[in-house]
């Protein structure tokens, strides 16, 4: 679904990505994980368009991103950001009825699948007549979500989604996020720095560290054959056992 | 005898610290008037200027012992010329005189002349006849004037020579065309364009008067400011203006002043106006004063104005200048009765005093609306077709949007008065500048505010309307324009607000609207022609502001309003 060839990023004198390869095949769930400001935000932006690399190539679906078909790549993606990315002066239906009012969908059309994803994400119809500000950190995340996949885009790019929610509010989305990655089939890419988050709802764990992919593997690899020292540490001050760990 | 200045109309001069009450836009008004403003009665800003200018001179000429006498001045040049004038010539006679240069206009003239903060000045007969001796019956004898002013501690010198009257003048190319030599000759071509002052128009011995006794019938008539009118002339957008026989314009642009061959216009001889106890305790200033007298003639006096004025030679230079030139040439005249004063002419006009009041000013009001609404309505629908676009451009391009903001804030900057004049050569005189001139200053806040509301959008907002795969006038139009709507209402707000005040600023050049009896109440000093405008303009100003809440509120949708409110 994605691949990124050599790519890099810099910020003035800040290097946020430096020479990465990576690829992520369809229907698989990543986690992309690493410390503050280690680049694993810009990888998610670079897929979509929203910023361009230094050097490197980068393709989605087999396509070379370039800045003539960046949207009809966007549309290809969905995407939910750690704020949620609501357009306060509009609706939650509104806010779901942007991209396909553009494309031309029905009234009809998209009160139903807004209906359907509300179902989905077990949330009331009444939501769908509120404005965000209405509406509880959660549910705004689950309206984010519900955006993302309102035209059923083959991946689903998240970047830090459940981070400014309470834990309890945050293990519930996370065993809903679970459901719904098995259900959904679709390729994600989650951006998170919560390791446990990361192993929860991800086959596969790519730890970023100063722009270079530290370690590439299941959780369980991380924990038992840390790639260096750094990897060792970071799993460390997690404090938590994958499952499926001894 | 008490039927004096206190009775009168604007009797509101007499008491400046009253004018403090006046709205902030008439302040702003009286710093923008122009250097001149001749014979007109008080400004608002030379009254609280004589406040603060008198309050360190105590009390009355009785009690103040061995100071210097002081001679007055009014605030234009050849008022000021004149008392250097004398205070120079009293040196002959080893008396100094203190000048108390360019107080205000006549009427704080007058007052601090009755009031003893002044001993003399220079004044001209007809403005006593007709503005300061309100209460006098018409036409105004010499005895009669006498009288008044000895009543009041006061006395008028003997004639200086030149009189400073209103006249109508024509470009001397036009003139030699169609034969005008005389005001009569006016009334075979209505087709001609007249620029009045504001002043002259709304005077009892001004238009009104000159209209019936010379039965003018013309097509185009605009009220302006003086100064404006002239170059208004010079640039061909007009053919009449009114003026003073000693300006010095009158040479500088050809003008040819027309014969008031029906002696409609009552004499403005210029005269000494003094306290008869001045003159007890400093017996130099009679002679001093017939020294001056009958040797400054008009051609004189408007010579030493354009030195001036049109040269920039300081006054106390012109005014020595014109001494020496005086003394070489010949030994003093022994005049007789420094008393003697000509008397007041008869005016028709005159008994008319009172006339332009409460009613008219009514019948006006719905008329200034309409022109205000007009100016206001126009310059900010064409600021907003122009300013809109540029903001949004200026929020897309970076370099460009500094570009924009500089051009606007420099614009901003650029005095009215001067966009004004800046507008004349392009546009003439009338409404068409004015809008130009207010279009001009409402593209800042509208640019501003729209650049402001777009770049301002919080980050996570901008780049989930970016990821959408949204074209970006559709991103434009459906999430960024309506979030930045607030702040860009809010700017369009504040233009139409300034737009409201500005726009009085539009009669200067003939746009009429609520200005036109500000302007002119200014001059006059006549505090309730200043509010028949101010009031309007204010209630104007906070009507609109009200209106554009109701929009904003409306524009706002409940999510945006929850969110500010929480």
């Amino acid at each position: 679904m994605f691949s990124l060839e050599q790519i890099s990023k810099h910020y003035g004198e800040v290097v946020a990505l430096d020479d990465v390869t990576l690829g992520f095949g369809v229907g698989t769930v990543s986690a992309i994980v690493g410390s503050s400001g280690s680049g694993k935000s810009t990888l998610l932006r670079l897929l979509l368009g929203l910023q361009w690399p230094d050097h490197g190539r980068i393709r989605v679906e087999g396509q070379l991103l370039e800045r003539s078909i960046r949207l009809a790549i966007r549309r290809r993606i969905g995407y939910v950001i750690q704020e949620g990315g609501l357009f306060p002066h509009l609706t939650v239906r509104d806010n779901l009825a942007l991209l396909p009012r553009h494309l031309g969908w029905s009234r009809e059309r998209i009160d139903a699948r807004a209906h359907e994803l509300a179902a989905l994400m077990e949330l009331p119809e009444s939501v769908l007549r509120r404005y965000p500000t209405e509406l509880s950190g959660g549910q705004q995340q689950r309206v984010a979500l519900m955006r993302a996949l309102m035209t059923d885009p083959p991946a689903l790019l998240m970047d830090e989604p459940l981070g400014a929610l309470d834990p309890l509010v945050r293990a519930e989305l996370q065993e809903r996020l679970q459901q719904l990655f098995v259900s959904l089939r679709k390729t994600v890419l989650l951006v998170t720095h919560d390791l446990g988050e990361a192993a929860f709802l991800a086959s596969r764990i790519v730890l970023i560290h100063d722009g270079r992919v530290a370690q590439d593997g299941s959780a369980a690899d991380l924990y038992q054959r840390p790639a260096d020292e750094f990897v060792r540490r970071f799993v460390a001050a997690q404090r938590i056992r994958p499952a499926g760990a001894p | 005898m008490s039927s004096c200045a206190d009775s009168s109309p604007h009797s509101a001069f007499g008491r400046p610290a009253r004018l403090d009450a006046v709205p902030s836009l008439i302040r702003h008004l009286c710093t923008l008037r122009l250097r001149r403003t001749r014979r007109g009665r008080a400004l608002v800003l030379g009254s609280l200027a004589l406040t603060l200018a008198l309050s360190p001179l105590a009390g009355s000429a009785a009690d103040a012992a061995g100071r210097p006498a002081r001679v007055g001045s009014k605030n234009f040049t050849e008022s000021v010329i004149l008392a250097e004038l004398l205070r120079l010539d009293a040196e002959r006679h080893e008396l100094t005189l203190q000048h108390e240069r360019a107080l205000g206009g006549s009427a704080i003239l007058w007052r601090a002349l009755l009031e003893g903060s002044i001993d003399v000045y220079p004044e001209y007969v007809g403005t006593l006849t007709q503005e300061l001796l309100h209460g006098l019956p018409q036409p105004v004898m010499e005895r009669e004037l006498t009288r008044a002013l000895y009543a009041r501690g006061l006395a008028a010198s003997a004639p200086l020579g030149f009189e400073d009257r209103y006249a109508l003048g024509v470009p001397e190319a036009l003139a030699a065309r169609l034969r005008l030599r005389t005001i009569s000759d006016l009334s075979a071509h209505p087709e001609l364009r007249y620029a009045l002052s504001n002043e002259f128009m709304n005077r009892a011995d001004g238009w009104p008067g000159l209209l019936r006794t010379y039965g003018l019938a013309p097509r185009t008539l605009r009220g302006m400011e003086h100064t404006l009118a002239y170059r208004a002339l010079a640039a061909g957008a007009a053919d009449v203006v009114d003026l003073y026989t000693t300006d010095p314009e009158i040479e500088a642009y050809h003008i040819s002043v027309l014969a008031d061959d029906r002696h409609y216009f009552p004499s403005y001889q210029a005269v000494w106006l003094y306290r008869l106890d001045a003159a007890a305790r400093w017996p130099a200033l009679l002679p001093t004063f017939d020294d001056l007298a009958g040797h400054i003639s008009e051609p004189a006096m408007r010579r030493m104005n354009a030195a001036a004025q049109l040269e920039q030679r300081d006054e106390t230079a012109v005014a020595a200048a014109f001494l020496a030139q005086l003394h070489l040439a010949s030994s003093t005249a022994a005049h007789g009765a420094a008393t003697t004063v000509p008397g007041g002419r008869e005016s028709a006009a005159a008994t008319e005093a009172g006339e332009s009041s409460a009613i008219a000013i009514t019948h006006q009001l719905a008329a200034r609306t309409r022109e205000h609404l007009a100016l206001v309505g126009i310059s900010l629908a064409l600021a907003l077709m122009v300013g809109l676009p540029l903001g949004i451009a200026a929020a897309k391009l970076p370099t460009f949007g500094r570009f924009v903001l500089a051009v606007s804030v420099v614009l901003q900057t650029v005095p009215t008065l001067a966009m004004l004049v800046f507008m004349i050569p392009l546009f003439g005189i009338g409404a068409t500048p004015a809008i130009a001139t207010l279009f001009l200053y409402s593209l800042l806040p509208i640019v501003r505010n729209t650049l402001t509301g777009l770049t301002t959008i919080p980050a996570p907002l901008q780049e989930s309307a970016a990821s959408l795969g949204l074209p970006e006038h559709v991103r434009l139009l459906r999430i960024e324009l309506p979030l930045a709507a607030r702040t860009i209402v809010a700017g369009i707000s504040t233009a139409a607000v300034i737009n409201v005040g500005t726009a009085t600023l539009g009669a200067l050049i003939g746009a009429g609207g609520y200005g036109e009896p500000i302007l002119t109440g200014i001059r006059l000093n006549n505090l309730p022609l200043i509010l028949a405008g101010a009031v309007p303009a204010a209630l104007l100003a906070l009507l609109v502001m009200g209106l554009f809440q109701l929009l904003e509120r409306w524009l706002t949708p409940r999510g945006l309003r929850a969110s500010h409110e929480g």
